[in-house]
């Protein structure tokens, strides 16, 4: 007969991170973050929460508490699609759409998320783009998701490819700004100013 | 007044149809639609996931381009619902934080460009009911879309969190111009729950649950047609009915802009409207009742 384990299941105090919820809450308006007071609102009105691991009103407190690891760990962030229902809700004005992105950014930047998820990749491809022709190809993204992330999921999304190909709906040519100089200047610009 | 139109990215490829019905019935309604030269990519949600700030400059610039094409104040129309969004969204933002603003209006300096607040942030559907009239667009109808039973959706990031225009639990304005021409509109409760967005891209299973929801409510709420103000919204919705029919059975339905829809009562031609491109066809003969569709 094999001996029971037992862990702990509470984590000390000592075990946060302090300045983790400090840098969180660093956004513009990110000081409401400290006034939730955990109803739960943003979870019922979250079109997502079902398939995520740990609640919208888990993760703030979980941010606000230092938990930096579960929370950047964690899947909701990821599955967060931005449809701002948590935001207008939200009966302490808590902007949870921008806490969401602030905690994708601290993730991506620490590059904290499983290899080749394919939603943080999709983010970095579509910055990439951006940023060399002033606006996304949507050819472009999806062959260098799936590329970095599911080479099958290629394959698997020809039919709709090729469908949409000979509806006029996806172009061999892309769209690129004439003055890409004046928005890396200003991008540029926005490095320094914030670095 | 005339209009400056920030196409986006998305209406240049999988949502032309939505731009050629846009310009179309703009032109019919006689309503001046000038592209805004030289915009770039809004961001959309992607963006501001990689860089804050530079999520906020890369929106402005078109509000500084938009400024430089007028003395007095700008109407900007944006058709897609995350343009329309992080556009507003930046204006918003620059109000009300001078970190913000500090920032952007160096690195717009920086750049040779300068914003002083004067662009308006509209939607087709706000210029349509506010500025156009509907008692206006009534006089217009050629071909009434009797029998056509609608549910208009009106998805996330257009009436939530910034739009002034329309309510947003329970919006109306794509209801009364559709029922304006003649169509019956349904009363659903998902009008504003989101699509999922890149979900369907990135996480698949669970982009088209999201996108089932959608589809079966609808139906059941006794719709032969979907109207959408988004181009995002219009490819999950329409593109993905395959696999999910496969996946759950789901009974396929047409899922249209609401601009092809006036252009249909308006009496323009399919192809001006882009109806083909839809996947599932969208035929005016729903207009007589009952969808045909065969997917």
């Amino acid at each position: 007969m094999s001996t029971l384990h037992f862990e702990r299941q509470i984590k000390y105090e000592s075990e946060l991170d302090s300045q983790f919820p400090k840098e969180i809450m660093e956004i513009p308006g990110g000081e409401h973050l400290a006034t939730c007071i955990q109803c739960g609102t943003c979870s019922g009105a979250c079109p997502l929460s079902i398939y995520m691991d740990h609640s919208p009103r888990k993760i703030i407190a979980m941010t606000r508490a230092g938990f930096k690891d579960d929370v950047l760990d964690s899947r909701t962030i990821w599955l967060c699609a931005s449809c701002y229902s948590c935001t207008v809700e939200c009966p302490k004005q808590i902007k949870i759409t921008d806490t969401m992105y602030a905690l994708k950014r601290k993730a991506i930047k620490e590059n904290r998320y499983p290899k080749g998820f394919p939603v943080p990749v999709l983010a970095r491809e579509f910055f990439g783009i951006v940023k060399k022709t002033g606006r996304n190809n949507e050819r472009n993204l999806l062959l260098k998701l799936y590329l970095k992330t599911n080479v099958l999921r290629l394959f698997k999304q020809i039919p709709i490819g090729l469908k949409l190909f000979f509806k006029g709906r996806l172009g061999l040519k892309s769209e690129k700004i004439k003055k890409t100089k004046q928005l890396q200047t200003l991008l540029d610009a926005v490095e320094r100013r914030t670095s | 007044m005339s209009y400056l139109y920030f196409p986006g990215c998305s209406l240049k490829e999988t949502g032309k149809s939505y731009d050629e019905s846009l310009r179309a019935i703009f032109a019919k309604l006689e309503i001046p639609l000038v592209e805004l030269p030289d915009w770039n990519c809004c961001g959309a949600t992607s963006y501001m996931a990689v860089n804050e700030m530079k999520a906020y400059a890369l929106a402005a610039r078109n509000l500084a381009l938009a400024e430089e094409t007028s003395e007095s104040e700008v109407n900007v129309v944006a058709p897609c619902s995350a343009c329309y969004m992080v556009l507003s969204k930046v204006q918003k933002y620059m109000d009300e934080f001078s970190e913000i603003s500090d920032t952007i209006h160096g690195a717009l300096s920086d750049a040779g460009l300068k914003y002083t607040g004067k662009v308006k942030m509209r939607h087709p559907l706000d210029v349509i009911v506010n500025d156009f009239g509907l008692a206006a667009l009534h006089q217009k109808i050629a071909q009434p879309l009797e029998g056509m039973k609608i549910a208009c959706y009106y998805g996330c990031q257009l009436v939530r969190p910034y739009a002034e225009f329309d309510d947003q639990d329970d919006p109306q304005t794509m209801d009364l111009i559709l029922q304006t021409l003649g169509a019956e509109t349904v009363d659903w409760p998902l009008k504003t729950r989101c699509c999922g967005g890149t979900l369907t891209g990135t996480v698949e299973n669970v982009g088209l649950r999201l996108n089932d929801i959608l589809l079966k409510e609808a139906q059941k709420r006794g719709a032969n047609a979907i109207a959408t103000a988004c181009s995002l919204c219009q490819f999950n919705l329409e593109c993905y009915q395959n696999k999910i029919q496969k996946n759950y059975g789901t009974e396929n339905v047409p899922v249209a802009y609401f601009t092809q829809i006036i252009g249909m009562a308006l009496g323009l031609d399919d192809k001006d409207l882009g109806l083909h491109r839809s996947f599932v066809p969208f035929s005016k003969d729903l207009i007589k009742g009952g969808a045909h569709v065969h997917a």
